[in-house]
């Protein structure tokens, strides 16, 4: 027996919200598997960290989209009883773990922009958000730090992190593009100085980026075709393993605690 | 599981209220940067520190503990040592 999906009223700040709140999540659900199969037990607790935070940033966004919906749906039901077309996270984030490599340029593409997006937030004028993004610029700005460090240590270090690098780079490229867009239900929010226009941080994204791959000696990929559709829920095939296993329990079990 | 090329790092943290670094326990990390993130990971997650410290762990010079009779012993027997011969007024308080 399983339970169905909700249904969702996307308003745009409900939406807005939920699609910040799918990419903590997603992240952070991968960086959960990493739990117990990290290369040392020191980089283990990292990655769990480091997911914990995403799913502290998930739970406040979940929690301001259900209030600001006015329905029934909670953070629970946002996270364990939406079908995958109705997710919202980038296709960056859902993308699989692979090698340590893979996951560390996965981190580092997605927080070098998230610690700019999340700064700018800061300013916005819907206090909520804001707030959320004061407590989350803290946790993306020790997320960039940590893979930044990462990047230089496996693109410089041997033949083999650089090649694995390297491989990641040039895979993961295509999905970063997505990070950028804004469709017309987030430009009313952008207008209204509610939202930021990620647009705006590209320029500081990708000089960062281009520093640390530097000083990696990794090179950023010349292919400028992006692919997209993860914020209006086309989602690679990854992302349904992903939720079956994140929803299985309560897809079961409808409204189990313990 | 620790690799035999990654070098063992000793851990101090200055808690909140703490006045000095105290050894906390040791980690395993390429270089020092890394020893510091993974000390922060590590030994921070619940509040713990405001201030750490990594130290390599060759760097440190330890007392033999077959040696241990003639370092420590011969301090057993000089209790005149202790600062137990006379009261402590009480408006001195913490010493």
């Amino acid at each position: 027996m399983t339970v169905a999906s909700i249904t969702v009223s996307e308003t745009p700040l409900v939406l807005y919200a939920l699609r910040r709140a799918d990419d903590a999540l997603i992240l952070g659900h991968r960086l959960s598997e990493w739990c117990g199969h990290a290369p040392m037990l020191e980089e283990d607790m990292a990655l769990a960290n480091m997911g914990l935070d995403l799913l502290g940033q998930a739970r406040e966004l979940y929690a301001y989209a259900a209030k600001v919906e006015g329905k029934d749906n909670t953070e629970d039901t946002f996270a364990y009883l939406r079908d995958v077309r109705q997710y919202r996270n980038l296709l960056l984030v859902e993308q699989q773990n692979g090698d340590f490599a893979r996951t560390m340029v996965r981190q580092f593409f997605y927080s070098a922009f998230a610690d700019l997006y999340w700064r700018t937030m800061m300013t916005s004028r819907d206090a909520t958000l804001a707030a959320i993004a004061a407590k989350s610029e803290k946790e993306s700005a020790y997320h960039l730090r940590h893979s930044s460090e990462w990047m230089v240590r496996l693109g410089d270090g041997t033949e083999e992190s650089h090649r694995r690098a390297q491989i990641a780079i040039d895979d993961l490229w295509a999905f970063t593009g997505e990070m950028f867009s804004v469709d017309d239900s987030e430009r009313g929010l952008v207008d209204a100085g509610i939202a930021v226009d990620p647009e705006t941080l590209r320029p500081q994204w990708l000089k960062i980026v281009s520093g640390v791959l530097a000083e990696a000696t990794l090179a950023r990929p010349a292919n400028d075709w992006m692919q997209k559709g993860g914020r209006i829920g086309h989602h690679t095939e990854h992302l349904g393993h992903l939720l079956s296993e994140l929803q299985s329990m309560q897809r079961s079990f409808p409204g189990a605690t313990w | 599981m620790a690799t035999p090329n990654t070098p063992l790092w000793e851990v101090f943290i200055r808690s909140r209220n703490g006045l000095a670094h105290k050894h906390v326990g040791s980690l395993h990390a390429a270089d020092a940067t890394l020893a510091l993130q993974a000390a922060r990971d590590i030994y921070t997650r619940r509040g713990e520190g405001l201030s750490i410290w990594v130290v390599p762990s060759s760097a440190i010079t330890a007392s033999d503990p077959a040696e241990k009779g003639m370092m420590f012993e011969p301090a057993e027997t000089k209790i005149y040592r202790h600062p137990t011969f006379y009261d402590v007024p009480e408006e001195v308080g913490h010493m």
